[in-house]
């Protein structure tokens, strides 16, 4: 499906030796990693592993320790503010709470980005407003608000104004969260359908295999800080890691272990060496 | 995890508090000029924090003057200067109570919408969309409520004012049977419109930066779960009472 | 749309009350009201002691007020006041011999200049002198009356002196 923009092998997105710590926690210890350009890239991990963290440092919301951020070319850390937002208006961020503004209907919210950058004729963005909703579905929802629709609507919507300006890369956060069968698959179907018709670049982050692996054509899995797999999906289910088995085998214990870090059982219970 | 957060004292706290709304204040400056391309958003914010406040404004209003207008005619009948119910009632509306009484309310009704608001697009993403969207909420969201906070204020208080005197008013001539004459007469003769009618509006518009900003900083600082946003409300009308009390001290000291 | 509308019809009629609210306010409770009149006419009083009688103060008739004080100066050569009243000109019902004394309103306040309608069948006009005059009293002058006359109630020295034009107001 990607049988044109395959070619293109440079990455739009190269991360080098990022290192992040939030407080006391270390979050990234020497991540690398590329994003190529046409193609959907997934990246899965066990919870609390930093993924959106990732995507926040990829948008520039959040700024490294260190290491090196380039997005198409440009330098995250040597650009200003208005350098940021530029940027920015090429990236569409699907949210994992689709983030629609409460006050505006269906319609304006897929308008927001439109109103806000350019002094497009009425005419035009109304236009171009129901061309996306009609990709995703529900132009005939264009008048509701987003306190009248389902979890996956909101999602759907919020996707139809993350490609409004048609950017050329596209960000899910955990696009697959609460979602019903039918809603999962119909944006499974978008996510592809996007990326194959918009020339589209797609950053899936998830932990939902089953559906990663439908749409993704790389994976990478992070944990502990690190990448601790990365190749198509079919390799990594065979799981020839810790890392990969306990995860993608959904194994309970393992390299993340089913016990929280504590002390000595027996001392926590009162059983001091030598006093039994 | 380890690294608890430090608990310092009460000054200590405070003063970290005042330090970060002051920080958010010269932000917030700094947007303005940016927020003036969602004018429109400012218009609609005037709606939300001025028009839909009318009606407590009004009720207060009212009920504010039948009591000034009842106690200052009998405190006043003690000195045989019932004549002076209109003009006390005036200078104190218009001086103290129109621009205080109608900040207190302000706080109670826009700016716990505004924190709970802002507060709720803080912990649903809506914020951190916008940036994303290349949308400085600054700009776009804090901004325009500061501004039409600043704008409707002033008017509140007018209004607020002008049912007060309507009701003082009502008790003294048409209740009491103060002349209706005497009540105009002495007010106009003693109440003066720069130092008394202007100082007002002064104040309330500087009440109303100041409520706003308050409240559309707590919004945003909050933390992003419903617990934080019902602290952050009841924070807005506790900092907001007390902020605008003091600086009505420091403007009537130093300004009048 | 039509919400976004609808907004801006709410805050326009917003502004509007508010505006119209500031401005009552200003015009029409304060002094500002005092300098805002219709055509008036004017009327010219003597007074061998004004007080403290202000320019724009009122002047009344039975507690109304019909006018104000538009000018206060110094006779040289009778050396008195001399008070120009600017009477509202729907007040032209004036009789001629009607009387101007100033007053105090309450024990502390303001003074003004009240005007006591005599029984005349001609009336004011404009330019016309108001004959029987009483100056202010003022509040030592009174005290020092009280104590005096308390001593010697025949004295009536003073009072005589304080408003020779109308010897017959004094004791008001």
């Amino acid at each position: 499906m990607n049988a044109d923009s395959a070619s293109s092998t440079d990455a739009l997105v190269r991360i080098r030796g990022l290192r992040t710590r939030l407080g006391a926690k270390v979050i990234f210890d020497g991540v690398d990693l590329d994003i190529p350009r046409g193609r959907i890239t997934a990246i899965m991990g066990p919870s609390g592993t930093g993924k959106t963290t990732l995507l926040r440092h990829m948008t520039g919301q959040l700024v490294p320790d260190a290491g090196e951020i380039v997005v198409d070319g440009q330098n995250l850390a040597q650009l200003d503010r208005n350098g940021l937002f530029d940027l920015r208006e090429r990236i569409g961020y699907l949210f994992q709470n689709s983030a629609l503004l409460t006050d505006f209907s269906v319609f304006e919210n897929v308008a927001f980005p439109l109103r806000q950058h350019a002094r497009l004729p009425e005419e035009l963005i109304r236009n171009i407003v129901l061309l996306k909703l009609q990709a995703v579905g529900l132009r005939g929802a264009a008048d509701l608000m987003p306190a009248e629709l389902s979890g996956g609507m909101a999602r759907r919507v919020a996707l139809a104004r993350a490609i409004v300006r048609d950017p050329m890369l596209l960000i899910y956060d955990e696009p697959f969260v609460g979602l019903d069968p039918i809603a999962l698959n119909q944006v499974l179907k978008l996510i592809r359908v996007l990326n194959a018709t918009l020339g589209l670049t797609s950053i899936v982050v998830a932990h939902e295999l089953s559906a990663v692996s439908r749409v993704a054509d790389q994976i990478y899995l992070i944990a502990a800080g690190k990448i601790a797999a990365h190749g198509q999906p079919q390799e990594l289910v065979r799981g020839e890691t810790d890392w990969t088995r306990q995860f993608f085998g959904g194994e309970a214990d393992g390299p993340v272990p089913f016990h929280y870090p504590a002390r000595d059982y027996a001392a926590d219970l009162g059983f001091t060496k030598g006093r039994a | 995890m380890s690294d608890k957060p430090v608990r310092g004292s009460l000054i200590g706290d405070g003063l970290a508090q005042v330090g970060a709304l002051a920080l958010f204040l010269l932000q917030v400056l700094a947007a303005l000029p940016r927020s003036l391309r969602h004018f429109t958003e400012t218009i609609r914010q005037i709606f939300f924090v001025g028009a839909m406040s009318l009606i407590i404004i009004m009720t207060c209003g009212l009920f504010i003057g039948l009591v000034l207008g009842l106690q200052l005619y009998e405190v006043l009948s003690r000195f045989g200067s019932t004549a002076s119910v209109g003009t006390v009632v005036a200078i104190a509306l218009y001086r103290e109570l129109g621009p205080v009484v109608t900040a207190l309310l302000f706080a109670g009704r826009a700016g716990t919408s505004i924190t709970a608001e802002i507060g709720l697009m803080r912990a649903t993403d809506q914020l951190a969309a916008m940036e994303m969207m290349a949308v400085d909420p600054l700009a776009y969201v804090v901004a325009p409520r500061f501004l039409a906070g600043i704008i409707a204020m002033p008017l509140l208080a007018s209004i607020f004012n002008a049912l007060a005197i309507f009701g003082a008013h009502l008790v003294a001539v048409s209740w009491l049977g103060l002349d209706n004459g005497t009540f105009w007469s002495n007010m106009t003769g003693a109440v003066d419109v720069w130092t008394d009618v202007m100082n007002g509006v002064w104040k309330s518009a500087v009440f109303g930066g100041v409520v706003t900003l308050v409240a559309t900083f707590q919004g945003y600082s909050t933390a992003p779960t419903s617990e934080g946003v019902a602290y952050a409300t009841t924070r807005t009308v506790v900092y907001s009472s007390i902020l605008t009390l003091a600086i009505d001290f420091l403007m009537t000291a130093f300004l009048m | 749309m039509t919400q976004r509308r609808s907004h801006q019809i709410g805050t326009g009629l917003f502004i509007v009350l508010g505006f119209t609210a500031l401005g009552y306010l200003a015009t029409q409770t304060t002094s500002l009201a005092n300098y805002r009149q219709g055509p008036t006419y004017a009327l010219k009083a003597r007074f061998t002691n004004v007080g403290q009688l202000k320019l724009r103060a009122p002047v009344k008739i039975a507690g109304v007020r019909i006018g104000s004080v538009s000018d206060i100066q110094l006779e040289p050569d009778r050396l008195e006041a001399l008070v120009t009243l600017a009477i509202d000109k729907r007040y032209d019902q004036l009789p001629d011999d009607s009387a101007a004394a100033v007053f105090t309103s309450g024990l502390l306040g303001d003074q003004y200049v009240a005007l006591k309608p005599g029984g005349s069948p001609d009336m004011f006009k404009h330019g016309d002198e108001i004959i029987l005059t009483q100056s202010s009293m003022q509040l030592e002058e009174l005290i020092g009356k009280y104590l005096v006359g308390s001593g010697d109630s025949q004295t009536r020295k003073p009072a005589a002196e304080e408003s020779p034009a109308t010897p017959e107001s004094a004791n008001h």
